[in-house]
This record gives C-alpha cells, sequence and structure tokens, in this order.
C-alpha cells in the first residue's frame, strides 16, 4: 500500500529491505560519531536536527510557511533554562516545561494566523515572532545581552553524568529519535493523511468537510512543541539560552536547513541541519563570509535544486529504478 | 433517458415522512435546496442577483447560462465558500446561510469543482480514501497508525470501481487522463455519501466519449440523491435534467422543463444562439 507520504513511495519488498539498510546505517553512524567528531558539535547538529524536522511538519507536510520558528526554539530555550538554574529542576522537566511553552506559543500562532493566506501567514507569524523577541529582550529573567548562561544539567536519574559530553550526546540523540518518532508518526497517521489533503488541495478538502483551521492549528501546536522540546534541549545540552536562538535569523536558518535537506521528506531537515551546522562551526574562521555562503546555498536550493539534497537524491533513486 | 425525465414529477409540495437509518422520524422538505433572494457583490459589480432557487428534492436540476452568468459563484453561495452579500440559504429545511463551508459539506452537501479539483500528488485510491476517511473519526489522531485507514481499502476500491477507474487505482491522480480524473472527482464526492450533489460543468473538456460515460455516471449516482448541475453540453441537459435553470448576469431568465425553456425567445436569443435554435 503506498502510504509513505516521503518523495518515495513504497515499492514492496526491497523498499523495505533498502529502508532497513538506511536504519541500520544511521544507526552506525549515530553510535560511532561521538567518538570521531566533537560532542558538542553533534549536539548541536541534533538539536538543529529536530528543531529543522519540527518546522518541516508545518512546511513540508502542511504547507504553511511560517517565518517565526524562532520563537518556539527560543522561548521555550528561555524558559528551560530558567526552570533548570532558577528553580533548580531537573533537566527533563525542565525539557517538558520547554515543550509545553512551544506548543502554548504554537497554538496563540496559529489562532493569530492561519485563516491568513500565503505571504500573509508568513507575515504575522514573522510579527509575533518579533513581539516574542522583544518580550525576550525586555524580561527581566532572561537575563537580556547575557542570556541564560550556566544551565545546570542534572538529571533526574542520578546514574546519568550529563556533564559528560558523550553522556550528554547520547542523551540528546535519545531526546531528538522520540521527537523525530512523534513526527514520523503524526506524518503517517489518519491525521497526517488529511494535512497532506489540506497541502495538496485545501478548497477540495473543506469540501470534503475537514474543519481545515482545525487542522493547521494542530499542526501548529504540534510543530510549537516539537520545536520547543529542540529549544529545551538545547538550553540544557549547551547550557545557555540566549537572544541569538530568538532572533530573526534563526526563524530563516531553520528555513535554509529545511530547504538544503530536502522539503516535505522526514530525513532531509536532518541532513540540511548537518550541513549548516557543520558550514557554520567549521567555516566560522571566514567571519562574515559564512554568512555570502548560506545566502548563495539558499539562492541555489530555490533557483536549482529544489527538492534538496535528500530529495534530489530519492528524486535519482526513483528514476533508476524506473528505467 | 424517459424515466429520468419522471422524476421531476416525484416531489410533491408537502412534506414527506422517511425514517433514517437510526429509526427516527424525518420530515423531509420537497425542497433540497431553496434560495431566496440570494446574492452576491463583488464592490458595484453583482454576480448574483436576487436570485430564489428551489431545487426538487431528488430531481437533477440544471443551472445554464452564457459564460460569467454566475452559475460558479452561485455553487460558491450554496456550499459557502463564499459569504453572500444578501439573501439565504436553506438546505433540507435548515437555514445554513451563516454555516462554515465544511459544516455544509457535513450537512451532505457535496461539490466537484468547475476545473477538475483532485489532490494531485496521491493515487487515486488515496483520494477517495482521504474522503472515506471522514467516517472514521479518527483524522485528529495524529499518534494514530496509518494502518487503520486499511479498513477503508475495500469502500475505497469499490467506489473506483464504481466510475470505472479500478485500473487506475495506483496511478498518482495528477497522472490520469483527464475524462478518468473527473470520474476519480466523482468518486471522490460520492465518498462522502451526501443527499446533494453540486457538479460544475461535469463534462467540460471531455470527449464524446467520455461524455457518454459520465453522463451515464452521473445518472446512477442520483438515484436516492438530488443533483444541481452546471452544464453548457445541452444535448447533455436534455437527456439528464427534469427542471433547468437559465441565468443570465447573475438573474434567473427563466426556469422550467427542456423543452419549454428551450423554445422561450429570451433564452434562445440570450445562450443558445442559433445553433440550438
Ligand atoms: N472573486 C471574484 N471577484 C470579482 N469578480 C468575480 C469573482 N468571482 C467571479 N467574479 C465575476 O462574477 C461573474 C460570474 O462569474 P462565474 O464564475 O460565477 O460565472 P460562470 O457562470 O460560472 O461562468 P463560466 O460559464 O465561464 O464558468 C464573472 O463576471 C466574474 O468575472
Ligand atoms: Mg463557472
Amino acid at each position: 500500500m503506498a502510504s509513505a507520504s516521503t518523495a518515495v513511495p513504497s515499492r514492496g519488498a526491497s523498499h523495505t529491505a533498502r529502508r532497513a539498510a538506511l536504519v541500520a546505517a544511521a544507526a552506525c553512524v549515530a553510535l560511532v560519531a561521538p567518538f570521531l567528531l566533537y560532542p558538542i558539535f553533534l549536539i548541536n547538529v541534533l538539536c538543529f536536527a529536530l528543531f529543522a524536522c519540527a518546522f518541516n511538519l508545518m512546511m513540508g507536510f502542511a504547507g504553511l510557511l511560517s517565518f517565526g520558528h524562532a520563537a518556539f526554539f527560543g522561548g521555550s530555550a528561555y524558559v528551560t533554562a530558567y526552570a533548570a538554574k532558577a528553580w533548580g529542576w531537573p533537566a527533563e522537566l525542565s525539557i517538558l516545561a520547554g515543550l509545553v511553552t512551544g506548543g502554548g506559543l504554537g497554538v496563540v500562532f496559529g489562532w493569530i494566523s492561519i485563516r491568513r493566506q500565503g505571504i500573509y501567514f508568513g507575515m504575522v507569524t514573522m510579527a509575533l515572532a518579533q513581539l516574542v523577541y522583544f518580550a525576550a529582550l525586555q524580561a527581566k529573567f532572561t537575563g537580556g545581552e547575557d542570556g541564560i548562561q550556566g544551565v545546570p544539567q542534572r538529571s533526574a536519574l542520578p546514574m546519568l553524568d550529563l556533564t559528560d559530553n558523550r553522556v550528554m550526546y547520547f542523551y540528546a540523540l535519545a531526546v531528538f529519535l522520540a521527537g523525530f518518532a512523534v513526527i514520523y508518526r503524526t506524518v503517517h497517521s489518519p491525521f497526517g493523511h488529511v494535512l497532506r489533503a489540506i497541502r495538496e488541495n485545501e478548497g477540495r478538502a473543506i469540501s470534503l468537510g475537514y474543519d481545515v483551521p482545525r487542522f493547521k492549528l494542530l499542526a501548529f501546536a504540534l510543530s510549537g512543541a516539537l520545536s520547543g522540546l529542540a529549544g529545551g534541549l538545547k538550553a540544557i545540552a549547551l547550557q545557555i539560552a540566549t537572544l541569538t536562538d530568538v532572533e530573526f535569523t534563526m526563524s530563516g536558518e531553520v528555513v535554509l536547513m529545511t530547504l538544503v535537506g530536502g522539503v516535505a521528506t522526514l530525513t532531509g531537515p536532518v541532513v540540511g541541519a548537518a550541513v549548516v551546522v557543520a558550514m557554520l562551526t567549521y567555516l566560522a574562521a571566514f567571519g562574515v563570509w559564512v554568512k555570502a555562503l548560506q545566502g548563495i546555498i539558499f539562492i541555489a536550493c530555490v533557483l536549482a535544486f529544489r527538492r534538496g539534497i535528500v530529495g534530489e537524491i530519492a528524486a535519482m533513486l526513483e528514476r533508476s529504478r524506473q528505467t | 433517458m424517459a424515466g429520468r425525465r419522471k422524476f421531476g414529477a416525484v416531489g410533491v409540495a408537502c412534506p414527506l415522512l422517511v425514517t433514517s437509518r437510526d429509526g427516527e422520524l424525518l420530515i423531509l422538505q420537497p425542497w433540497a435546496i431553496e434560495t431566496s433572494g440570494l446574492t452576491k457583490a463583488f464592490g458595484d459589480f453583482c454576480a448574483v442577483k436576487d436570485v430564489t432557487l428551489r431545487v426538487r428534492r431528488g430531481a437533477i436540476h440544471a443551472l445554464i447560462g452564457p459564460n460569467g452568468a454566475g452559475k460558479t459563484t452561485l455553487f460558491n453561495l450554496l456550499t459557502r465558500f463564499l459569504p453572500p452579500t444578501a439573501g439565504t440559504i436553506v438546505i433540507n429545511g435548515q437555514d445554513v446561510t451563516t454555516l462554515a463551508p465544511a459544516e455544509i459539506a457535513r450537512r451532505g452537501v457535496a461539490r466537484s469543482f468547475q476545473i477538475s479539483s483532485v489532490f494531485p500528488h496521491l493515487t487515486a485510491h488515496e483520494n477517495v480514501r482521504v474522503a472515506l476517511q471522514r467516517d472514521l473519526k479518527t483524522f485528529y489522531q495524529f499518534w494514530r497508525s496509518d494502518r487503520s485507514l486499511a479498513v477503508l481499502d475495500a469502500r475505497a476500491d469499490a467506489l473506483l470501481e464504481s466510475v470505472g477507474i479500478t485500473a487506475f487505482a495506483q496511478t498518482r491522480a495528477a497522472d490520469l487522463p483527464y475524462g478518468r480524473k473527473r470520474a476519480l472527482e466523482i468518486a471522490t464526492t460520492l465518498a462522502l455519501d451526501p443527499s446533494i450533489l453540486l457538479l460544475d460543468e461535469p463534462m467540460a473538456g471531455l470527449g464524446m466519449e467520455d461524455i457518454e460515460k459520465i453522463s451515464d455516471l452521473v445518472v446512477s449516482v442520483a438515484q436516492g440523491r438530488t443533483v444541481l448541475m452546471v452544464e453548457h453540453n445541452l444535448r447533455v441537459v436534455a437527456r439528464l435534467c427534469s427542471t433547468i435553470t437559465v441565468l443570465q448576469r447573475g438573474e434567473i431568465l427563466v426556469e422550467g422543463a427542456y423543452d419549454d425553456v428551450s423554445r422561450n425567445p429570451a433564452v434562445i436569443e440570450a445562450y443558445m444562439g442559433q445553433g440550438h435554435a
């Protein structure tokens, strides 16, 4: 049954085998990576990969392009950081607080924006995100320009020493996988199928009797909550929440990650996040030129590689299978 | 074809008593759709003007008129895709003027669109199934596996078969030939088991053979349903429809049986032209 929502529809046994091989390969990479690469870099990748996947749930699978996702990511990072530092909450509870914050903001943003179409929708999300940024700038608890630093890394499970970078990596990996599993299930759920129909043809979906705004609102809430999960994880894993997380550039960066990896593919945003974070980390020495490079990649993606890395590969495989 | 024509006479002007599936007594109005004074203005321009239209339950009712007469706009009003400027809409005896479009759909009013409207990247099977999914009431459940939708597969296949596109079940809707796309659209619409079908030019752009097929399809799906269709092809109208309403510049010009309407001089002048006189 063709139920896969990714670019490649499932094609029986050979496809299942190929997917199993891919999952196994990804598992190997995830297990070996912290012994080859700098764990902090990998943790960064995981946080942004989750963020980009959450964003893609809306952009790719619901067809809603938001320019305000930094509000969920950054807003939740502040809440998690504050809960862990000021109230002494354990990491899990603090991250959960971040998730709830993201979901709540998602509902508010959705409530206000979903009745707008196209560019107006994007503008409203952007304006709302600016309000959140302003609040973060003005509020006392966010620590102004310094942000909240030195966030404690204390798990409710005493045997987990999160201050060990490798332990933290696997902790972040677990959170990422949990979030990814939720996204995977959402895409492959009765809800996901209707969402896809709405993205494909909204008028038709309405005429079938679906309350389109409600579906969009739920997509918004889920995307916000998962972005919040990513933001909360980031606050604990990197021990910091700052204005950078909630700034407009962050909203743009997550769009870039998703585009680079492949919109409406499940794994695209993960690849995109890895590419963008690697670029920002390893090319940091080039200063502002990184920004220019980012711009060029952005343009290339929009003009030439619409499908992104994963999307292009999937399309190539599809073609080779047909010939 | 003669059998079809008789249908118009079935509805009498008093409520019919019917029992629903749950056994409760329903009072069925003789009119499936009743509008009064329905008006839609776009700025200064009135696309639909003071339209009082009644569609008899069980009929196949045609809405004809020249390009830009306001037929599609009227459909958009009836399905609440557009809010009316003035007037009321009563469907199955209930005032639905202020309801949301999705709510109208849930009350059993299904529509097709003038430009074929499918979910292009879903297969034909998936197109129908996503409509059937409404019955499951699990459509907000993002935590449930889509394997739960397999219970709909048999019904989806049956619907595809009923419109004769079984062979295309696994074809993406975008890749279907035009005639099949229209058939798919009808199958998707039927998945809702609507009591009222609004079809906006279901034959437009089709060849002779497909017109024949879709006409037969309309006749068979009209069993136990009310159909209001916009159609330019007068041969089709003559064959299928018991009542015809002619719209011109947003207003009803005449209404009646095909023979009466086609002999009406105003209609001949406004719409039919020399070719059909
Ligand atoms: N959203 C809109 N805004 C402004 N004018 C509109 C709008 N929709 C329709 N119109 C105008 O209303 C008039 C009626 O349009 P409509 O589409 O209802 O005609 P129609 O009878 O369906 O014609 P056709 O046979 O070409 O499909 C046209 O003049 C059209 O330009
Ligand atoms: Mg029209």
